[in-house]
């Protein structure tokens, strides 16, 4: 019997594929529409996924941040010379043969046109102490050179050369009212200081007015345990009135209204796309079956049974959303996959370069949800299919 | 043409689930338009509400930087200036009723040379003489007193992420004076009060916002205030408020590009799914099509009524999308205060929506519109 069933549901579904050409149109356009729906939700979610990855490769746990009590960001923040003294003679900061192993640093904005629209964009500009690389570990410079400290000079992270004018090594580039040479080109593992634009942190105070005040310290962490104690040790030094947060922590808390937005917008646009492709799917099931409803009422008549026809109508469909979800991936994967674009990030007033990026992950949610569109697509016309009457269904024309 | 309006009617009835479930795709794509619009339209929302006739000066490098107070002054004396605002961003912190801590856009202003400026946030005469005469007071958006549950008359402890007081602590109480009427959940206090208790930058601005008299004039009125600092240690950059609006916006770069490229996708598959709905119409009805031209009705009015239906089908899936895409935006903004306008979905959307509805059927309905008027009584009365 089960084999009986088998042969019979293959044979009701080579009737129903063999016959797709006589209906090629509605076809395609299901097909089209739920490739159309994949190709969107993998572009919108590969941003999604490029700004995560970014902040992923973002701060290591022995790095700590210390910022004003009170500032969330290094924007707001404020730390004198001699609060920075201070903090690097704390026990719980590592030291080498050059002393402790921390960066005093400097977080403001400057207006460089965006290369694509040719509009002011805030790029941060960083002026970092002569350790920053040594906080870093995916630190290197790529092309040219680093800047000399004490010079109008300045190195460019690989994400800010690329979306933003004047940014190429040997250009220079006006950053409040001087003009800088660009030295050299950084990477740092995609994490976002490849968004910012590096200098020495003494030439920022000058530019920007900021006499001899820091706005952040870096510091590497004897170890990663080490955090909890450097925390108590600054809440408890009032002299300070600082607060300490682990690298990753910071970013993750500076990227929340970010990431919010887009998941939210992401999630919104799948979930109307989808219901708008089902309805498509739909209307393609039902009038597959309605244009079949004769011979589908002659192989009842035969002696066919109903679960045959309904599971056929449900492979055709499936199919539908199968062909459909993988032409979309195809497409979203060329169309989008690294992808370089900035965007500005809220909570820091500043822009952040990133990749589209496409996981293999993704792909597979997209997959599963073409074929759920499919699924539900072809779920209500398989029961049209296998209720409908013999006898009307051998009158119909 | 209005007498066909039943004969019509009655074609998309002829398969009513068929029907239903086209107008149900394009409902969807144009939910899905209204609500980019909307979304794309707040975070845009600065270059609506900046008003033609103010300008806006900053330090020439950057926004973050500041300038001297005594600018206001010597910008109050140049020809064409009506009324000058100082503001100061201060970083304002404070708790929902869930005990969330969010940043609100909270800005120190004079005043009395504000509620001058921006006459739009509108404020009763009470509240309006309460903020000015009252350093201690805040006035805030609707918005914002949604989101927070403040009320006229609370006192609000808010914090400043960049500003302490001169007593070292950071929390700031403001007493609510009032709460406008405006697309702009920001909350405004007195810089008096806030530069007297600060501890350090006193006597310094963020920007200053103006209005000026002729608005033709608002090129030479910027470039006359530049040229007042020019060579100075802190040079200015004037800009109509609208063009800083819009600088903000551009921005959020390419996010413009990927909602118009989301948006075109969802219109190009609902012109597929309009296409095929009326191909298999046309096609079911080849005998009817060839009974009216039998009975006198001309290529001409036979192919209008195909492209009539056509229209009707997508201007009636595009009414109530657009309907519902409102009723969603109005019921977000109370949701999600901080990313949808409270205003909903913007008026102009309909108008964009009818004349994307219109084009789109008209070609949905080119095909069958062809084979209509092509199609020649003989063959038409010989199919079944």
């Amino acid at each position: 019997m089960a084999g009986n069933t088998l042969s019979q549901i293959a044979a009701v579904t080579g009737l129903n594929l063999r016959n797709i050409p006589q209906r090629l149109a509605t076809t395609l356009v299901a097909l089209l529409g739920i490739a159309g729906v994949i190709v969107v939700l993998i572009g919108v979610l590969s941003i999604a996924e490029g700004f995560r990855s970014v902040l992923q490769h973002s701060g290591a746990p022995d790095i700590a941040i210390v910022l004003r009590d009170g500032s969330n960001d290094e924007m707001s923040s404020n730390l004198s010379l001699e609060q920075a003294r201070l903090i690097a003679d704390l026990p719980e900061v590592a030291r080498d043969a050059q002393g402790p192993i921390v960066s005093a640093e400097l977080y403001v904005v400057a207006d460089i046109p965006r290369r694509s629209t040719g509009t002011a964009a805030n790029v941060p500009l960083r002026g970092v102490s002569p350790s920053a690389a040594r906080l870093r570990e995916g630190f290197r410079i790529v092309a040219g050179r680093n800047f000399n400290p004490g010079t109008f000079e300045v190195i460019v992270g690989r994400g800010a050369a690329s979306q933003f004018t004047g940014l190429e090594v040997g250009g220079t580039v006006k950053l409040g009212s001087t003009r800088w040479l660009v030295t050299g080109m950084f990477e740092d593992a995609g994490s976002i200081a490849q968004s910012e634009v590096w200098t020495d942190a003494k030439m920022v105070q000058g530019a920007f007015q900021r006499g001899a005040s820091y706005q952040s310290m870096r510091v590497k962490l004897t170890s990663s345990k080490a955090l909890g104690s450097l925390k108590d040790g600054l809440s408890a030094d009032n002299r300070l009135g600082q607060k300490a947060l682990s690298e990753r922590e910071y970013f993750q808390e500076l990227s929340k209204t970010m990431t919010t937005l887009i998941n939210t917008v992401g999630t919104v646009i799948a979930v109307l796309m989808g219901l708008g492709a089902i309805f498509a799917a739909l209307n393609t099931m039902y009038s597959a079956v309605s244009a079949r409803s004769r011979e589908i009422a002659t192989l009842r008549a035969l002696g066919f049974g109903t679960q045959p026809v309904i599971i056929s109508v449900l492979v055709e469909s499936l199919l539908i959303g199968l062909l459909g979800g993988l032409l979309g991936m195809a497409v979203a994967y060329f169309a989008f996959d690294g992808i370089q674009t900035s965007t500005m990030n809220f909570d820091t007033f500043s822009q952040v370069t990133f990749a589209f990026t496409v996981t293999p992950t993704l792909l597979l949610l997209a997959l599963v949800y073409a074929l759920a569109l499919g699924l539900v697509g072809g779920s209500l016309p398989c029961f049209r299919a296998a209720r409908l009457p013999i006898t009307s269904g051998l009158r119909e024309l | 043409m209005l007498k066909f309006l039943p004969l019509l009617w009655a074609n998309l009835q002829r398969k009513k689930l068929r029907t239903w479930l086209t107008l149900a795709s394009i409902m969807i794509a144009f939910v899905l338009f209204g609500m980019l619009q909307t979304l794309g339209d707040a975070m845009t929302g600065g270059a609506q509400v900046a008003g033609a006739d103010r300008l806006m000066t900053t330090h020439k490098m950057s926004l973050i930087l500041s300038m001297p107070q005594a600018y206001v002054n010597k910008v109050r004396a140049i020809p064409g200036v009506k009324v000058v605002c100082l503001h100061n961003w201060f970083g304002g912190m404070a708790k929902t009723p869930d005990g969330e801590e969010l940043q609100i856009p909270a800005f120190a202003v004079d005043a009395a040379s504000f509620v001058d400026t921006y006459p739009e946030f509108t404020l009763s005469a009470t509240e309006r003489r309460d903020f000015v005469n009252d350093r201690g007071t805040a006035i805030i958006g609707r918005a914002l007193a949604r989101q927070f549950g403040w009320k006229v008359g609370d006192v609000i402890p808010l914090r400043s992420a960049i500003w302490e007081r001169s007593d070292g602590s950071k929390a700031w109480s403001l007493r609510i004076a009032g709460i406008f009427e405006a697309n702009n959940p920001a909350l405004y206090l007195h810089y008096e009060y806030f530069n007297e208790a600060r501890k350090v930058g006193r006597d310094s601005i963020g920007w200053m916002v103006l209005r000026i008299a002729d608005t033709q004039r608002a090129g030479p009125i910027g470039r006359s205030i530049d040229a007042l600092f020019a060579n100075s240690p802190t040079e200015t950059k004037t800009a109509t408020e609208r063009a800083f609006a819009q600088d903000f916006a551009n921005q959020l770069g390419d996010i413009g590009a990927i909602v118009a490229a989301v948006a075109t996708a969802v219109f190009f598959t609902m012109l597929l799914v309009t296409a095929n709905t009326m191909a298999e119409a046309v096609r079911e009805r080849t005998s009817e099509l060839g009974v009216l031209k039998t009975l006198g009705f001309s290529s001409r009015s036979v192919t209008v009524l195909v492209l009539c239906e056509a229209l009707l089908l997508t201007l009636l899936g595009a009414v109530l999308g657009l309907a519902l895409a409102d009723v969603l935006a109005l019921l977000l903004a109370v949701i999600r205060p901080d990313m949808f306008p409270p205003t909903g979905m913007p008026v102009q959307t309909f108008g964009s929506g009818v004349i994307i509805a219109l084009t789109l059927g008209a070609l949905a309905a080119v095909l069958p519109s062809i084979r209509a008027w092509n199609l020649r009584i003989t063959d038409a009365l010989r199919k079944v």
